[in-house]
């Protein structure tokens, strides 16, 4: 782990360009601040996934967390997280043109993986 | 199924049809505050709705026994791994007045990457699975009918599961949460890249299910070597996870910043603490707080705890507090025993019953050292988010080890938490999502390519299991050895009065404690506690506070231990409860054959509250039967009790004795009784003798027709006089 920098107490030379702000106008800068801290962290969670994430969804259609869990292990082998795990069984199940709760179960067991590949890799 | 008072809560009946359990509700529930409330002979100006079933403090006894609640609400925190035994714990916390269970997690969650499913044992906590969710969800349905408040129920959405957990938490009727990525990066060295990605869409699961979210900056507290110096920075974590939610959807009134008053004492804490709870309330004041109380400093004394505690309230009460958290007041020196959950949140109650008020005769100061302070502690929180930026951002920030420095920014020890970008667990597991990303569900966070013809993403599978309870899949167990079936086939007898065994974290756990007190050294206090311990048949024992009076004169020593036998209750000499007789059948007995009595305190005793509340129509006293009583005062000599009787005619004599000390309260009913035979009136006057420390067998030993003791009411005092007037009667 590296050494974080050790400084001195320089709190009143830093606090110059403050000093004259009144409490609201010191509030409202903490919040704006705060604001531009954030702004980028909320932009990287929009545009990104996880396997939590994605698991979170196959619980919202229906699966079991351990379902879950083989289908995004399968997703991520077959490279294909950037679809998102629901789509790609939902998608599946509509090329089978069968349930997609059966369909996911048995792609959890390691079924139809090879025609997700060609449904999102071969499409594009 | 409804919950009787005086029965047991079944954990079988709990467990039975658990795979179709709905909870009740969603979201969380705030107290609803009633102004001017009226209760007893007060005004109240800072309380909420009354429950309908309550433990009221100890001395409520002199005031009509209100319970009045205080508009907080309230949280106890419940750790003891098994949640069989926790139910029993929260309804016994909820009957004090706690509105708000936070049940901890088993260690190591947090770095588990799932669902945790099934009922294994845990370790300082439980493992949340679904199947622990759903039965301690359903005992507080059960509760919260049975006190007539609802009750938030609180775990943890934090780790490197987190969006799976909320989903879970939604879909279980959870109301509360810790959120805050940073607790992962900082905590539990969780990849910060995969934290802040995750938080998002958690808190977004959160807000769809309006669960309140609790963050973790008071983390910082604990951590850092000398925790007032952390304010600045304290301010700056509760700045970005709330404005981090906020921007995720959450509503401001659901985000709740977690703070610690930093201090104890024998530093002069309200100097170091208040500036910064004001300072705090002052930025943050469009959002809730939730105050927790110090346990940075808490060592193995409860009663140093519990002032601590109390001080702590004294800081919630003087700038708000929409949620007080209470920590157990041995949770200094061991994991927390049930009936210090129960002291916690009485200490919280009776701090704010006791304060309810303060505010409309008081006010904080609008200038001097407070104001200063105040300022000063926001001014270097500004500049430390000037910092973060200056050097690229949150991520960087935390690389150079900004945060839990113990200096006080701006100034650094260079002690602080130093992470990776690309480092800790589940480094490189975030994916950026493409052009055609999907995802079927409602409460999804972020970029979504979702089909024109559906107006919301779940209408691609007909509803998701936010929308369709029976989508979701139920889990029962996967351990054949460690789950709850296999743990109640040891604890089950303990459940019952067959097997009464001594408890303080599980069931028939045996465990008690001892207080004594050595007049020798620490040392040998310690070791010969011990060996006390071991002669009075405990076994594991081991000391778990110690204080020293004075270096040579003594040693405070408590121990714990564990009883290895259980007592049946059919065996037990169990007295039985105190006849009473309706109000209107003494009145008609006194109605029909006047009754006279007299009274007074025995001996050298001036403590007259009791015996003027057992007479006093005022107190409900038996004056209120038409009884004519003549009260002779306090500290009256034996003779004068019986010849006061003679003269007067009177039917019985009622003599109250506090004073304890070398059984003198004994020794003086004695005489008293012994002075009414030496006259020759024994037989026909009823002597009754009362005190807190009187215990009724004793005192009939004594000669005594009766004794009462703690807890008398005139109604039983009345119904005794008129019974044994009764007897007397058939006697002729």
């Amino acid at each position: 782990m590296n050494m974080a920098e050790k400084r001195k107490d320089d709190f009143n030379i830093r606090r110059a360009h403050l000093a004259e702000l009144s409490d609201e106008e010191l509030k409202a800068r903490f919040f704006s601040l705060a604001e531009e801290i954030v702004e980028p962290l909320i932009a990287l969670s929009k545009k990104s996934t996880s396997p939590s994430v994605e698991r979170s969804v196959l619980l919202r259609m229906g699966f079991s967390s351990l379902e879950a869990r083989d289908i995004v292990n399968h997703v991520l082998d077959l490279g294909l997280m950037g679809k998102g795990a629901g789509n790609i069984v939902l998608k599946t199940a509509e090329k089978l043109k069968e349930d997609y709760l059966k369909v996911g179960r048995e792609m959890a067991e390691g079924k139809h993986l090879d025609i997700a590949q060609t449904i999102f890799k071969g499409g594009k | 199924m409804k919950l009787q008072k005086n029965e047991k809560l079944s954990v079988e009946e709990i467990l039975k049809n658990l795979e179709s359990y709905t909870p009740k509700r969603r979201g969380w529930h705030w107290r609803e505050p009633v102004k001017d409330l009226t209760m007893g002979q007060f005004t109240y100006k800072e309380m909420s709705r009354p429950l309908t079933q309550s433990e009221s403090l100890p001395s409520a006894k002199y005031f009509e026994n209100i319970d009045p609640q205080p508009k907080a609400v309230i949280t106890t925190e419940i750790a003891s791994g098994r949640f069989e035994d926790d139910i029993r714990r929260m309804r016994m916390a909820a009957w004090h007045g706690a509105d708000h269970i936070m049940v901890i997690r088993t260690a190591g969650q947090s770095h588990y990457d799932g669902l945790i499913e099934g009922t294994p044992q845990g370790i300082g906590g439980i493992p949340i699975t679904r199947k622990q969710v759903r039965a301690q969800r359903k005992a507080l349905d059960l509760i919260e009918e049975e006190v007539g408040r609802e009750i938030n129920y609180h775990s943890y959405v934090s780790g490197v599961a987190g969006p799976e957990i909320a989903v879970m938490f939604a879909e279980e009727g959870v109301n509360g949460a810790h959120q805050d990525p940073q607790y992962n990066v900082l905590y539990r060295n969780i990849n910060m890249v995969r934290s802040f990605v995750d938080a998002g869409y958690a808190k977004k699961v959160m807000a769809f299910a309006q669960m309140a979210q609790i963050d973790g900056a008071h983390n910082a507290n604990a951590t850092a070597r000398e925790a007032y110096k952390v304010l600045p920075e304290l301010m700056v974590q509760h700045a970005l996870n709330s404005v981090f939610s906020v921007k995720v959807g959450m509503e401001k009134e659901n985000i709740c910043l977690s703070t610690v008053p930093p201090t104890a004492p024998p530093a002069p804490s309200m100097t170091l603490d208040l500036p910064y709870a004001v300072a705090l309330r002052e930025f943050f004041d469009e959002y809730r707080i939730r105050a927790q109380q110090n346990t940075k400093y808490m060592e193995s004394d409860t009663r140093e705890a519990t002032v601590t505690h109390v001080l702590n309230l004294l800081i919630s009460e003087l700038t708000g507090a929409d949620i007080q958290s209470t920590i157990t007041p041995d949770e200094g020196r061991n994991v927390p025993w049930n009936y210090n959950n129960i002291a916690a949140l009485a200490t919280a109650k009776q701090a704010f019953q006791g304060m309810d008020g303060l505010m409309e005769m008081i006010e904080l100061k609008k200038d001097g050292f407070l104001r200063d302070k105040t300022r000063e502690i926001k001014e270097r929180a500004v500049l430390f988010l000037e910092e973060i930026l200056e050097v690229g951002g949150y991520f960087h920030a935390v690389e150079k080890g900004f945060f839990v420095d113990s200096g006080y920014y701006p100034e650094r020890n260079g002690d602080g938490i130093v992470r990776k970008i690309d480092g800790g667990l589940a480094a490189d597991t975030v994916f950026e999502k493409d052009e055609d990303y999907f995802a079927p569900v409602t409460g999804f966070f972020g970029y979504n390519n979702v089909e024109e013809q559906y107006v919301s993403p779940s209408d691609a599978i007909g509803g998701d299991t936010l929308e369709h309870r029976e989508k979701i899949v139920y889990i029962d167990e996967l351990d054949p050895e460690d789950n709850v079936n296999r743990r109640l086939e040891e604890t089950r007898k303990y459940f019952t009065r067959e097997h009464i065994r001594p408890e303080v974290e599980w069931a028939g756990d045996g465990v008690i404690l001892q207080t004594m007190m050595l007049p020798v050294d620490e040392m040998t206090a310690e070791a010969a506690a011990v060996e006390i311990g071991r002669k009075m048949g405990l076994l594991d024992v081991e000391v778990v506070h110690k204080e020293v009076l004075q270096e040579a004169e003594g040693t405070l020593v408590e121990i714990k231990g564990r009883v290895a036998f259980s007592l049946d209750a059919k065996d037990l000499v169990i007295p039985e409860k105190p006849e009473v007789f309706s109000d209107e059948e003494i009145r008609a007995d006194i109605e029909k054959h006047p009754m006279k009595i007299v009274a007074g305190t025995l001996g050298n005793d001036e403590h007259s509250v009791g015996l003027r509340e057992i007479i006093d129509i005022k107190h409900g006293g038996i004056e209120k039967y038409g009884i004519e009583s003549i009260y002779l005062g306090t500290s009256v000599p034996v003779e004068k009790l019986v010849d006061a009787a003679i003269e007067s005619n009177a039917d019985a004599i009622l003599a109250s004795t506090i004073i304890s000390h070398d059984n003198i309260h004994y020794k003086n009913l004695k005489k008293l009784c012994d002075t009414a035979v030496e006259k020759g009136v024994r037989d026909r006057l009823i002597i009754l003798g009362g005190g807190t420390q009187i215990i009724s067998d004793l005192a009939v030993d004594t000669g005594l027709d009766m004794g009462f003791g703690r807890g008398t009411k005139g109604s039983h005092v009345a119904t005794f006089l008129v019974k044994k007037r009764r007897e007397l009667r058939e006697e002729e």
